[in-house]
């Protein structure tokens, strides 16, 4: 196994455990770090794929403008097991039926596809210089329509928060 | 493969020892920057500052982190025991972290080889930068919170919107530089502005907005809304005690030290100096030299970081959220037109 592969497989099981631990554990706030950890391993999966770019700006926007307000939200609001509403039983039920049914199609689906053929082909589209030139020759009406998106819910939600 | 390996110990080595150096350093700065801090403040109210131990009082920073150690330790009752140590060790790590891509000096020839006095020359440096600062909320607001106390969550959620807000405007002034340089590598920002003029020359105005937010973003004073001890009891470290509030206390201070070269790095030459390529002297004295130069200019810094703490007051909290989002934004955002309705008119001729 060479460096890449130990790295990958290190970085992989993180994840997962960090993302089982979203789910799991029982107090908000541990969610959302384990959530935070989850974010850093995946950043780490960018660097394995050569896209330094995408790493760096994937934890500023997730780990370090989103999450805390995540967190902001939490700690306000004082979540605790304690203080939580009793959930009903047959809620319970219907999320437990409707997340099995969900795992049942996505494991068929998994053992229906046939994998092709996939190559490792080294590529640099990931760096800043190379990424920049694509998104604004290429694929620069989709970018700027985006940009238009979030600006038009940034003023959607100003007015929102205005009334 | 042998080969290698053998090549990448002495890589691994070398690069040990870099982030030692720089690491000690920054702890030094530091502790030197609490004493030097209390002389600027007994200079400005015309009194003496620190001086009984040692020469000039110059033990003083030993003394007192002596004392931090031998206190006792408490940990609130209420509190999450995990987070509330999980804190200061955040604020410390994350303070340490941002050093790795700042070019201390040119390159040093030892025994034929070159060693670059950068840890980590990415191209993303400016990005990375960013990055681990924004990281830098966690440390404030976890302590905060994990204090189960109200001030200290008050504090904790002032720090954290501060810090959010002022990176907003920051990222735009850099815009604006990285323009003009068209590189996010620290050490080519740095060469550029050692064959031409310094980059406060093109950028008067982005340096002047970076300088408010590395203020903001180092929750010093006049924007130190989150340890404001007249309306918080102290702020976010309220319920520490013991080195964890050292902790806490140390990370401004290497922070204020990080930013400091920073901004030297980005918008006065960094290691270089004027003169620096017509010395005719040998690589490795060129490069103290830088290395001096440097230094020379993050102190420069630091005492304006000291000065400006005791002379302006602090500020309100909706006077510093009208600053940032009213006023440093809309600038920045300003600059960044200008600088990119010039560079293209430039590009015309």
């Amino acid at each position: 196994m060479g460096i890449q592969q130990i790295l990958f497989l290190v970085l992989a099981v993180i994840s997962v455990i960090t993302a089982l631990g979203v789910v799991l554990s029982k107090s908000p706030v541990s969610s959302v770090l384990c959530l935070i950890l989850t974010f850093f391993t995946i950043a780490g999966h960018y660097i394995l794929l050569n896209a330094q770019f995408l790493a760096v700006v994937h934890i500023i926007v997730y780990a370090g403008a989103i999450m805390v307000l995540f967190l902001f939200v939490i700690m306000f609001m004082n979540l605790n097991t304690e203080g939580e509403p009793h959930k009903r039983n047959w809620l319970k039920y219907a999320g437990a039926i409707s997340g099995g049914a969900l795992l049942v199609v996505l494991v068929a689906a998994i053992h229906d596809t046939t994998m092709p053929n996939l190559q490792a082909v080294p590529t640099d589209v990931g760096l800043i210089e190379n990424l920049g030139k694509i998104l604004f020759s290429t694929y620069v009406a989709p970018f700027e329509i985006s940009s238009i998106l979030f600006l038009s819910a940034m003023v959607g939600a100003v007015v929102v928060g205005k009334k | 493969m042998i080969m290698q390996i053998a090549f990448d110990y002495i890589f691994l080595i070398d690069k040990i020892v870099l982030i030692a150096c720089v690491l000690a350093l920054s702890l030094l700065v530091a502790m030197y920057s609490t004493w030097g801090e209390r002389k600027v403040a007994g200079w400005i109210q015309d009194r003496y500052g620190p001086n009984r131990a040692g020469p000039l009082g110059l033990l003083q920073p030993l003394a007192d982190g002596g004392k931090l150690f031998f206190k006792e330790e408490i940990i609130p009752a209420n509190s999450n025991r995990f987070l509330f140590i999980l804190g200061p060790s955040l604020a410390m790590l994350v303070a340490c972290m941002t050093s790795a891509v700042i070019p201390w000096g040119d390159i040093l020839e030892i025994g034929g080889r070159k060693i670059s006095l950068q840890i980590a020359e990415v191209n993303i440096g400016v990005l990375y930068i960013f990055g681990v600062v924004s990281l830098g909320v966690y440390g404030i607001m976890l302590g905060g919170w994990a204090s189960n106390n109200k001030f200290s969550l008050l504090a904790a959620v002032r720090g954290a919107s501060q810090i959010i807000s002022y990176e907003l405007a920051m990222g735009l002034s850099l815009i604006a530089l990285v323009m003009l340089s068209g590189s996010l590598n620290l050490k080519d920002i740095v060469e550029q502005q050692r064959h031409g003029l310094w980059n406060i020359c093109y950028q008067p105005l982005g340096f002047l907005i970076f300088l408010v937010c590395a203020f903001a973003e180092c929750t010093r004073t006049p924007f130190d809304l989150t340890e404001a001890d007249s309306e918080l009891n102290g702020g976010y470290h309220l319920e520490y005690s013991s080195m964890k509030l050292g902790f806490y206390l140390f990370a401004e201070y290497i922070n204020m030290f990080i930013s400091s070269a920073l901004m030297a790095s980005l918008y006065f030459g960094g290691y270089s100096f004027p003169g620096m390529d017509s010395l005719g002297l040998s690589t490795n004295v060129v490069t103290m030299l830088g290395f001096g130069a440097l230094f020379i200019k993050i102190i420069a810094f630091l005492f304006l970081f000291m000065w400006v703490r005791w002379t302006i007051p602090r500020f309100r909290y909706d006077q510093l959220m009208k600053l940032g989002w009213n006023m440093l934004i809309p600038l920045a955002l300003f600059n960044m037109l200008i600088t990119g309705g010039l560079i293209l008119w430039q590009q015309g001729h």
